[in-house]
């Protein structure tokens, strides 16, 4: 009997243009929790794909318990016991959560669906592993918490012992983030073994035993978590020190460039305001910065602001404009700049190759259009000038369809066209959603800079770290509204925590200006 | 940074060959099925004929106009990420405009076309506002509006009696007047579309410019898609509406300018069709074909404008090659044998995936550009339809 339950040993997969994985050994002790650190591209979902099944690779082996075996599709891999829970979740909208659980497994009589033993064993292991779910809900209607605990327990209902999550904490809010670490830590005392795909230092501090750092296709090395610190691992990954405070003079706060009055939006399916009676203001050279968990009217209230929603009542300024009834390109035209919080469904034509992505919101001007036709050379120009500038990475430069781009790359993408647009004010959401720690220390850079430019700007970020270290103010939102207001400096992810659950708030405030 | 386009070039071009080779081997097997001792014989005839004498290659040139502005019709929609199956509707009025202009307002057949033009437009219109401001399918309002329009014509043709082929000294009035009988001639010598000399230099009747006003217009359909602001916009809606709106392109207004185009586009190739001289319209309960060949004709060019010329010669070509199967074949199996080429041909979508599949995996690994993993593969199916 072997001690690795998984041995991935010197595994080589190329893509066209690219070595994704090169030369890359994993090994897997039983009920262990082992992290696999790397940025985007370096080759964590390529080798788990592998690892899957999905994908064969060019050398290499993969042993279970000491036997090569080989993996040729998913079908394989489950019959190995090995299941994963994928960043974008694989499940049927439409479907119940036991439907979904039981999803290829199902049992049938005589053609008929058995779903009664199903729905006890999802039940016990439900209260097993305090993975709380209504089996009878639709996927459409549960928030993504509990569409990862159906998941999870997807591959409990397999029988599955070795189990993958790829990124599991980046929808999660932070207290999810804590339960999941100790749903984890029960698997692995139970004697499951756990491969923790991330790129949150943190979280592999928290939870993991050991950590295998991958960059560029190449395996950097594997360490024991108790022997190393965030620092190094931050260095292994990225293959040099990495600042993580962000460095910011103090805000000189100008005169206002967006101010928010008593704006309501209302929601289509219930009486309940999404967005209820917010009044603020965003200075020129400041950041502030909006906290709140997932679905306390954040969106929305981006959306009234930058014209994707037509607000029910209140007013929005951009400077001296009442930009309340304007159209979206009217708000681009004055100076309102959006990182939207859906790279694929917002913020990306994803047909549409790099050079013309980057162009998306001032195509139409001058210089990128002259009587009506694109001007290519202007277009691969600038798009040339953002890659260089931005560092957006890609397999054909300008001509790549952004559909091939990694995450990362992609956000860059969006982050390096609405930056370059010289906005009055910034929107930032999500703005360093799934990027490693290397794009994220430059992106941070780049708002502080906009903001130091004078620029105003707006940051809604459910990463409260994030939201902490780039805010010169911070309002905190609570079922539509805004709870509190606390300066960035002073502010602490306690009292945050407080205000965000809704346990506390201040009485209603006065906007100032 | 040009490499990319020739290289989707030439995959998509490799796709619509392998597609045709498959479509006339599957065309030969059914020759085979329904009557064997003359298929090798029939097949050559299906092949051949096309180019087998002038007169039958301008035949091909004027069955193919018309079938590359129903095709130019659906392939413009079709990158605008809609499904215009309502190309025949849009075809049949334009012709009814384009015959309404020259008959009852004697009018040249260049101002024809442009009414025919009008008349597709305004079928395409309707679906395209229901799709933007009501959010209904363009495909349900658009099958209902050929129904529409067929009667709608067939009434209106009816209840205009200079419109009928009776009016002019023919029997018949179940079809619309001989634009070059005598008499008609004499009230507008103008009606037809000009043969310029071809007709002579092909020896063929059939033969005039209509093929190369076809032609122009897919060129300028090319150059709008992918030179212009427009057309990016355009673009940029049909594959990701709510990206456009989010950049501020105006997505209403651009699936209803989509619609009315595409609705256009066969609306001239109605004109084109009936306004030849050769062709009388003719009262029947039916839709008509040459509408919905306008789909094949897309699909096999994967939507290209330029494409659309080669593919909508091709099946003129099989067709008017089909007509020579006769009579060791009877015409209903010829359509179903042209039917099953031009089906199967229009699988140049799935080919043309495993193509770029294959191509993918003999490539060598030269290590020039980017260290990144291809995202999320598992994503690259639901764009098959949009058609690129």
């Amino acid at each position: 009997m072997s001690e690795y339950v998984i041995e991935m040993l010197n595994i080589t997969k190329k893509f066209p243009g690219i070595i994704a994985n090169d030369d890359i050994t994993l090994q897997l002790k039983k009920g262990e929790i082992h992290a696999l650190l790397g940025e985007n591209g370096a080759g964590k979902s390529t080798l788990m794909s592998v690892l899957f099944g999905l994908y064969q690779p060019e050398a290499g082996e993969i042993k279970k318990d000491g036997e090569i075996v080989k993996i040729n599709d998913p079908n394989d891999a489950n019959r190995l016991n090995i299941g994963m829970v994928h960043q974008h979740f694989k499940l049927v909208e439409i479907f119940s959560v036991l439907d979904n659980i039981i999803l290829g497994v199902e049992q049938t009589k005589n053609g008929f669906l058995q779903k009664k033993d199903a729905r006890r064993k999802v039940m016990e292991l439900s209260e097993k592993y305090g993975l709380q779910v209504d089996p009878d809900a639709l996927i459409e209607d549960i928030g993504v918490g509990m569409q990862q605990r159906v998941e999870i327990l997807k591959m409990l209902f397999r029988d599955n012992d070795i189990l993958i999550f790829d990124e599991p904490t980046a929808v999660l809010t932070p207290q999810e983030i804590d339960e999941l670490m100790q749903i984890m830590r029960n698997f692995a005392r139970e004697g499951k073994s756990i491969l923790f795909i991330t790129h949150k230092l943190n979280e592999i501090m928290a939870v993991a035993d050991r950590v295998t750092v991958l960059r560029k296709g190449k395996c950097i090395g594997t360490l024991d978590v108790a022997d190393t610190d965030v620092d190094q691992l931050a260095e292994m990954m990225v293959g040099r020190k990495v600042n993580f405070s962000v460095d910011k003079a103090p805000s000189k706060p100008g005169e206002p460039a967006l101010t928010v009055r008593n704006l309501m939006v209302g929601d289509k399916r219930h009486t309940k305001k999404k967005v209820n009676n917010v009044s603020f203001c965003v200075h020129k050279g400041e950041i502030v910065g909006i906290a709140g968990i997932d679905g306390n009217g954040q969106s929305e209230l981006v959306y009234a602001l930058t014209g994707l929603t037509k607000p029910e009542s209140g007013v929005v300024y951009i400077g001296e404009h009442d930009i309340t009834h304007n159209s979206i390109r009217e708000r681009n035209d004055l100076g309102l700049s959006h990182i939207p919080e859906d790279r694929h469904k917002y913020g990306l034509v994803l047909d549409y190759t790099l050079a013309e992505n980057l162009i998306l919101k001032n195509y139409y001007t001058e210089e990128f259009q002259r009587h009506g036709f694109l001007r290519f050379d202007e277009m691969y120009r600038y798009s040339e000038e953002l890659i260089r500038r931005f560092d957006i990475r890609s397999g054909q430069g300008s001509a790549t369809v952004t559909r091939s781009m990694s995450g990362g790359n992609q956000q860059k993408a969006i982050v390096a066209r609405e930056l370059s647009l010289q906005p009055e004010v910034l929107i930032a959401v999500q703005p360093t959603r799934g990027l490693d720690v290397g794009a994220i220390e430059y992106i941070h850079k780049q708002i502080v800079a906009a903001r130091d430019d004078r620029k105003a700007v707006l940051l809604v970020s459910l990463e409260l770290d994030e939201v902490m270290s780039l805010s010169d103010r911070i309002l905190v939102m609570y079922e539509g509204e805004i709870v509190a207001e606390v300066q960035g400096s002073s502010a602490t992810a306690h009292e945050l925590g407080l205000y965000m659950s809704g346990a506390n708030r201040q009485a209603p405030m006065e906007v100032e200006a | 940074m040009r490499n990319r386009r020739n290289h989707t070039g030439l995959i998509n071009g490799t796709a619509s060959l392998i597609s045709i080779a498959l479509g006339l081997i599957f065309g030969f097997l059914l020759l085979l099925v329904f009557n064997a001792s003359f298929a090798v014989s029939g097949f050559n005839n299906l092949m051949t004929t096309g180019f087998a004498s002038s007169e039958k290659l301008a035949k091909v040139f004027y069955q193919s106009a018309p079938l590359l502005m129903t095709g130019l019709s659906v392939a413009f929609a079709f990158k605008t990420g809609l499904f215009n199956i309502g190309a025949t509707g849009q075809y049949t009025l334009g012709a009814f405009f384009a015959l309404m202009g020259v008959v009852q307002f004697r009018l040249p057949w260049w101002m024809g076309l442009i009414l025919g033009m009008v008349g597709g437009a305004l079928l395409g219109l309707i679906p395209g506002v229901c799709k933007a401001l009501f959010n209904v399918n363009e495909v349900i309002t658009s099958i209902m509006f050929n129904w529409i329009a067929l009667f709608a014509v067939n009434l209106s043709i009816n209840n205009m009696p200079l419109m009928l082929a009776n009016a002019w000294g023919a029997i018949n009035k179940d079809r619309t007047a001989a634009l070059t009988s005598s008499k008609f001639m004499a009230y507008n010598p103008n009606a037809t579309i000009p043969k310029a000399g071809l007709d002579k230099l092909l020896g063929s009747n059939y033969m005039n410019i209509g093929v190369f006003i076809a032609i122009l217009v897919a060129v300028i359909i090319w150059i709008v898609m992918n030179r212009t602001t427009f057309g990016y916009e355009l673009k940029a809606c049909g594959y990701n509406r709510h990206a456009s709106n989010y950049a501020g392109i105006n997505a209403k207004r651009n699936i209803i300018l989509s619609m009315t185009i595409s609705g256009a586009l066969a609306g001239i190739g109605g004109g084109l069709y009936y306004l030849s001289g050769t062709a009388q319209y003719t009262l029947v309960k039916s839709l008509l074909g040459m509408g919905f060949n306008g789909i094949p004709v897309a699909l096999l060019a994967s939507s290209n404008p330029i494409g659309t010329i080669f593919s909508a010669l091709f099946v003129s070509y099989i067709q008017v090659g089909g007509d020579a199967l006769q009579p060791e074949y009877s015409r209903e199996i010829i359509d179903i044998i042209i039917a099953a080429i031009i089906y199967l041909s229009a699988f140049s979508l799935l080919m043309r995936g495993w193509i770029a599949k294959r191509l993918l995996r003999n490539q060598k690994d030269n290590t020039n550009m980017g260290d990144e993993a291809p995202a999320e593969p598992a994503n690259e199916a639901e764009s098959g339809v949009k058609a690129q």
